[in-house]
């Protein structure tokens, strides 16, 4: 289905597969098996419908349905991949504005929602599926957690317009009792609190940034060199023997994550 | 017994800070805290933006046996910084599930208990309580596999944000009737979304669709119990008994969006009607 409105999320990912047929006829998560690396891959996108039946997600938002059809594509793809040697690649082609904020969403449990999404692409890189998160766009809080957070390697986009952030300014500035201006300069100071992605990139979290020649409308060096770039990180991936998110750890601004886990690891035994 | 006169009796598990519900869970005298207050682990992302930091960074982990069998509990403090998430406390909970984990694996049945009073996110730290919280998220869902993961959310903060995905990840969830369990809190969602979606001043409202008895009777908990240590402890204990759910609840795709396909979205549902389409058919 061709949408109005073409969010950058929908356009790389329809550059990614070449425009193959969507596995579902869900118009706001878009699944589509298409190569990488020469081997069958998934990708998967949150992309906006104008005409979704819950009027908070009609903006590429991940609402109730999306969260739980997210579970159920990459649910599907550990089943079908059960006794498989090689389990298929998932892509997270990752633009989610936030999750939908609405009476609806908390009355019927999106919380819930979420959870079978992450839960579900936890599961998949458990069971060996490596998973890589592409940023295209905007990562967002309970989306980001939903649709992406889960891969063993984030990749994303050297741009303005590519943000990571628990909350939208306006409303982190109410919850911290502060102004958006005054918000914005202690996030100079202090990178976890900033928007912008090279902040979030010191945080060691991300494997690569990349610096696309136009990330809203890519063009082919754009596809090659990204392309290239998700190769890669299948090539590692693969090479790894454990499947857990322990790479993330490294960063210089992650001390403090390290300590807690040595000092666990440490008192673990000894408390028996 | 009167009312009154049990109500004197109960022993509050709400009025209990994190270390003393954490000890109130485990058999006495096993309780042991690890990566403790005296570690100093203070958030070095609120030092550094002038403001109070603790030295437990408002998480309790506590080593035990529960019933006899090897158990941690992970418990937030509400009372710190409204139990938000930040760096340290985050990595406390996702290292000790990742080393009750690795216990598995290596033939000791280590369970997790997860007591969550917190708004999900510390802002402050954003980012990195973001990082954080996926982080606790690939270790519930790592644990499960071996063990049950029981939440536990008995108010007053509730649980939201991140972390009430992370509940939902959970094997099992107790909460009581103060509890409240969603991702939005009332007053982000009036702010996002204007007062006509939803009156953060509506205690009625926000209880009645998003709190412990409601999620119950909806399916989306497990147990609504009495703010009761002993009745909450015995809660616990018994979801324990029950083993790894057959199908863990984020893993029921299927029935939730059948159910969801049933859901008229014209309208702003009342508690009733989400019951209605929860109870009917198998979500």
């Amino acid at each position: 289905m061709e949408q109005q409105t073409a969010s950058r999320g929908a356009t790389w990912l329809r550059m990614f597969t070449g425009g193959a047929p969507a596995l579902h006829d869900w118009p706001s998560v878009q699944v589509v098996e298409a190569p990488l690396a020469g081997q069958p891959a998934r990708w998967i996108a949150v992309v906006p419908d104008p005409a979704n039946r819950f009027p908070r997600a009609r903006n590429g938002e991940v609402g109730l349905v999306e969260g739980w059809q997210l579970a159920r594509a990459v649910q599907d793809l550990i089943a079908l991949d059960r006794d498989a040697p090689v389990k298929r690649p998932i892509v997270a082609v990752i633009d989610v504005p936030s999750q939908a904020y609405g009476r609806r969403e908390e009355a019927f449990g999106i919380h819930q929602a979420l959870a079978g999404a992450a839960g579900a692409y936890a599961q998949a890189r458990l069971a060996g599926h490596p998973v890589i998160g592409l940023i295209v766009g905007l990562a967002m809080s309970g989306a980001f957690l939903a649709h992406g957070y889960q891969a063993n390697r984030l990749i994303a986009l050297d741009d303005p317009a590519v943000m990571v952030h628990a909350m939208g300014k306006a409303s982190a500035a109410r919850v911290t009792l502060r102004t958006v201006e005054a918000l914005e300069q202690l996030a100079e100071k202090n990178p976890p609190m900033a928007y912008d992605i090279r902040n979030y990139a010191s945080l060691g979290i991300l494997s690569q940034v990349l610096k696309a020649a136009n990330p809203a409308s890519p063009g082919e060096q754009d596809l090659v060199l990204v392309r290239g770039a998700l190769e890669a990180a299948l090539a590692e991936i693969v090479e790894e023997p454990e499947r857990d998110l322990a790479s993330r750890l490294q960063g210089p601004h992650r001390a403090a994550s390290r300590r807690v886990r040595e000092l666990l690891e440490t008192q673990w035994e000894a408390a028996d | 017994m009167t009312d009154i006169a049990r109500l004197l009796q109960r022993d509050s598990f709400i009025e209990r800070n994190a270390r003393s519900r954490a000890t109130a869970l485990l058999d006495p005298g096993t309780m042991r805290e690890l990566a403790g207050p005296f570690e100093r682990l203070h958030s070095p992302w609120l030092a550094r933006q002038q403001l109070v930091t603790q030295a437990d960074d408002g998480v309790v982990v506590a080593k035990g046996l529960l019933d006899g069998a090897p158990t941690v509990v992970l418990a937030i403090e509400g009372g710190f910084q409204g139990g938000s998430m930040g760096e340290i406390g985050a990595a406390k909970i996702a290292g000790s599930l990742e080393l009750a984990a690795r216990d598995n694996r290596r033939g000791i049945p280590t369970q997790a208990v997860i007591l969550f009073e917190t708004g999900g996110v510390r802002l402050q730290e954003a980012n990195l309580g973001l990082a954080g919280i996926a982080e606790i998220q690939s270790a519930i869902v790592d644990l499960r596999r071996y063990r049950p993961v029981i939440g536990v959310s008995a108010g007053t903060v509730g649980c939201y944000g991140g972390m009430s995905i992370a509940a939902g990840l959970c094997s099992w969830l107790v909460l009581t009737r103060e509890a409240r369990l969603g991702l939005n809190g009332p007053q982000v969602i009036e702010q996002e979304a204007g007062i006509g979606e939803f009156d953060a001043r509506n205690r009625s409202l926000i209880w009645g669709l998003t709190g412990g008895e409601q999620r119950v009777a909806t399916g989306l908990a497990d147990a609504c119990v009495e703010d009761d240590t002993l009745e909450l402890r015995a809660a616990v204990a018994r979801l324990f008994a029950r083993g790894i759910p057959q199908r863990h609840r984020s893993e029921r795709a299927d029935d939730y969006l059948a159910a969801l396909a049933r859901a008229d979205t014209d309208a702003q549902p009342m508690p009733a009607d989400v019951r209605a389409i929860y109870t009917e058919g198998d979500a």
